[in-house]
């Protein structure tokens, strides 16, 4: 009833409104990548079949739906190539964000606990690199990694190295510009749950006997855990599909799924593959984003 | 009646002065507290925050067992002192003394003391019977003995079957008493509570304070209560010490404290009171007569220290002050002074227990009388402009200096 009067009919046509935008612009396409994934390579304009032509009747759809097949997901399980690309992608996306927890939280940690005048400006100086175009930022990395870069030359000058050392185009590299690119993805969930941690908390540990250390332990960090499941997912999933630091840092040696998309899609034209490609990745996805999704909801039922 | 509350107060008194010479023991690993020391003693402790000093050189005694209240106005600096005990401020200078020993620099986590925090500071993440054993658990505690002291506290405080539940999942007064059972459960030398009850609901707060008397005097520990509500104060603690801009007004139990306050700003802090100035006169043994300019001239008696300036002020709390049509009958028969002021009623207040009136003297002073409703007719009620006569004993007045 009163939840009724809440969604009078304004208010439901707004309520409606992010459903709409879902369906346009992400099940809608999803779709056509879905059915091309289960489409033939094709040396044709579009370049797959079967294609649906609506103006042939009834029997050409069905036949087009006969047409359909899972044979370039099982391409994509038994190749090698695409495989090795999946595993890199996981194992760089978890190494990245192991390395952005462990930098983040101590940044959001210090923030939470500056006078509450610096914690603007602290927070300024998190978000202000997105000023700059992301693009630009990766550029600028290469210019400072190269052999004549800045890096090099620093070095050099303060005598640590005797010889250029080789940055770019490693797994160094990719992993300084992905860990770059997605601190404040990290940050900013962390410092939230922190800064709204009632500080009487800590006093109680340690009035009932907890050292400083322990009572991080088992008071903070616990209740930090949202801000670490938010951040880790905010960083973990985007880098799992990450395309431009790791084709513009990394060596070409070994590629991440992103680059291995990219490939089968522009180089190949292989768009079926692709797609296949891209739907397998959302399906993997998907399995740790349910997973939040699952400890949020037990963490909501537990709090009523 | 004030002498009687008098004396308390001056046997409440002499716990902060040394111990005899004599009562001191000869062998050191003798405990200092089975004598006259003091638990604690707090001794010349100051703290600053820049430029405000929130608690100034203040020194107070605490006993063993004692129900002891820190009362005063927020910013007073009660709060800071309780923060210094528990250990989350450092003072700036003086002594701490805990049983003998100085924990003036010792970390909170390393104290014998646990405070109640005043939104309780429960850990949302652990149910009830988790943030019992928190402290119990960082103690090393064994576990057998843990589960045994948490089913005595859950009892003590009667929170049986709500062990497995959040914080979130309790009412206001059964978080209350999960902060209770927490501080408790270590058996800290003092518990400390920091507005305790300010939480609470008018009813909740009136029989919790009865909960925790009782809990304080079946345990026999040493609670130390900060406070702004001077009823609470009055109602749970032994001693009350009423601070103001970082020092200690007034040690003393409440009856002193309310029948004999040291200067006019404790008199007007607690409770009500009607406040006259005036110069001081010759009187009869024992009894000053004060010149006022808002009511002629007034016969107190004499406080015990002996009057030094001539400029006073005599202080009646409203409840000493009664009305009646005529003079009281005791006056004519001339064996006490009595003063007797006349005036109108020109306010009347009906509070159901008691009726408070103010009657504006012939001098155009206002004096405030406060009268039990001990009769359900109401046929000694009086009414607004009406001309009555309010008098008051010389032993109902207090002979204040500063």
């Amino acid at each position: 009833m009163s939840a009724r009067r809440i969604f009078a009919r304004p208010a439901r046509f707004a309520a409606i409104a992010p459903y709409v935008w879902m369906v346009l612009f992400f099940l809608v396409p999803f779709g056509f990548v879905a059915k091309i994934s289960l489409s033939q390579t094709a040396i044709a304009q579009p370049p797959y079949l079967p294609v649906f032509e609506l103006t042939q009747g009834l029997a050409a759809i069905k036949a087009a739906f006969a047409a359909l097949s899972l044979d370039n997901f099982k391409l994509l399980v038994t190749d090698d190539l695409y495989v090795l690309s999946y595993l890199r992608s996981l194992v760089v996306a978890a190494v990245s964000t192991s390395i952005l927890l462990l930098s983040g939280y101590p940044i959001a940690y210090g923030m939470a606990r500056l006078p509450r005048r610096w914690q603007g400006v602290a927070m300024m100086l998190v978000i202000v690199p997105f000023w700059t175009s992301f693009l630009i930022r990766i550029y600028a990395w290469i210019n400072i990694l190269q052999h004549d870069g800045l890096l090099n030359k620093i070095l050099l000058a303060l005598h640590l190295i005797s010889t250029p050392v080789v940055w770019l185009s490693t797994d160094s590299a990719m992993y300084l510009g992905i860990v770059y690119s997605y601190l404040p993805f990290m940050i900013l969930p962390l410092y939230a749950t922190l800064a709204k941690m009632d500080p009487a908390l800590l006093e109680a540990a340690s009035d009932l006997g907890s050292s400083p250390l322990r009572a991080f332990w088992l008071v903070t960090f616990p209740l930090s855990l949202p801000g670490v499941g938010a951040g880790v997912l905010l960083c973990f999933i985007p880098i799992v599909g990450e395309f431009v630091i790791p084709d513009l840092l990394a060596g070409s040696d070994s590629l991440m799924v992103g680059q291995t998309l990219w490939l089968e899609f522009f180089t190949n034209k292989d768009w079926p593959v692709a797609s296949a490609a891209a739907v397998l990745l959302l399906a993997l996805l998907l399995a740790p984003l349910l997973l939040y999704d699952r400890l949020q909801r037990h963490q909501l039922e537990g709090a009523r | 009646m004030t002498e009687d509350a008098a004396n308390t107060a001056t046997e409440a008194d002499s716990a902060k002065a040394e111990p005899p010479a004599d009562a001191i023991p000869a062998k050191a690993e003798l405990p200092i507290a089975a004598f006259d020391m003091p638990l604690l003693r707090i001794d010349g402790v100051a703290k600053r925050f820049g430029a405000v000093r929130a608690v100034d050189r203040l020194s107070l005694d605490i006993r063993r067992g004692e129900f002891f209240a820190l009362l005063g106005p927020s910013g007073c600096g009660k709060t800071t002192l309780l923060r210094m005990l528990a250990g989350f401020e450092t003072p700036d200078e003086g002594a701490i003394l805990l049983g003998g020993d100085d924990i003036a620099q010792v970390l909170p986590h390393q104290r014998p003391v646990n405070m109640m925090f005043q939104n309780y500071a429960l850990f949302p993440h652990l149910s009830v019977r988790d943030n019992i054993a928190f402290g119990l658990k960082r103690a090393r505690m064994p576990r057998a003995e843990i589960a045994t002291r948490v089913a005595e506290m859950v009892a003590l405080v009667r929170l049986e079957g709500l062990e497995k539940r959040k914080p979130d999942q309790l009412s206001g007064g059964q978080r209350q008493r999960v902060a209770l059972a927490r501080s408790l459960a270590r058996r800290p030398e003092i518990l400390l509570l920091d507005e305790p009850l300010a939480a609470l609901d008018k009813k909740l707060r009136e029989s919790t304070q009865v909960e925790l008397m009782e809990l304080q005097r079946r345990l026999g520990m040493t609670f130390i209560i900060v406070t702004h509500d001077q009823e609470e104060a009055m109602t749970m603690a032994d001693r009350i010490g009423v601070m103001d801009q970082g020092r200690l007004e007034q040690v003393a139990t409440p009856r002193k404290l309310y029948e004999a306050p040291n200067s006019r700003w404790v008199a007007e802090f607690v409770g009500d009171i009607n406040m006259l100035e005036g110069e001081v006169g010759p009187g009869d043994a024992g009894r000053l007569a004060i010149a006022t300019k808002d009511a002629g001239t007034i016969v107190a008696a004499a406080p015990p220290d002996p009057v030094k300036q001539a400029l006073v002020f005599v202080a009646i709390r409203p409840e000493k002050v009664k009305l009646s049509r005529r003079g009281p009958a005791s006056d004519t028969a001339g064996t006490h002074t009595i003063n007797r002021l006349e005036g109108i009623v020109i306010e009347v207040s009906y509070l159901g227990g008691f009726t408070t009136y103010k009657v504006k003297l012939d001098s155009g002073a206002v004096l405030k009388s406060s009268m039990a409703n001990t009769a359900r007719l109401d046929v000694d009620a009086y009414s607004v402009t009406q001309r009555v006569v309010a008098w008051f004993t010389p032993d109902d007045c207090v002979v204040l200096e500063q």
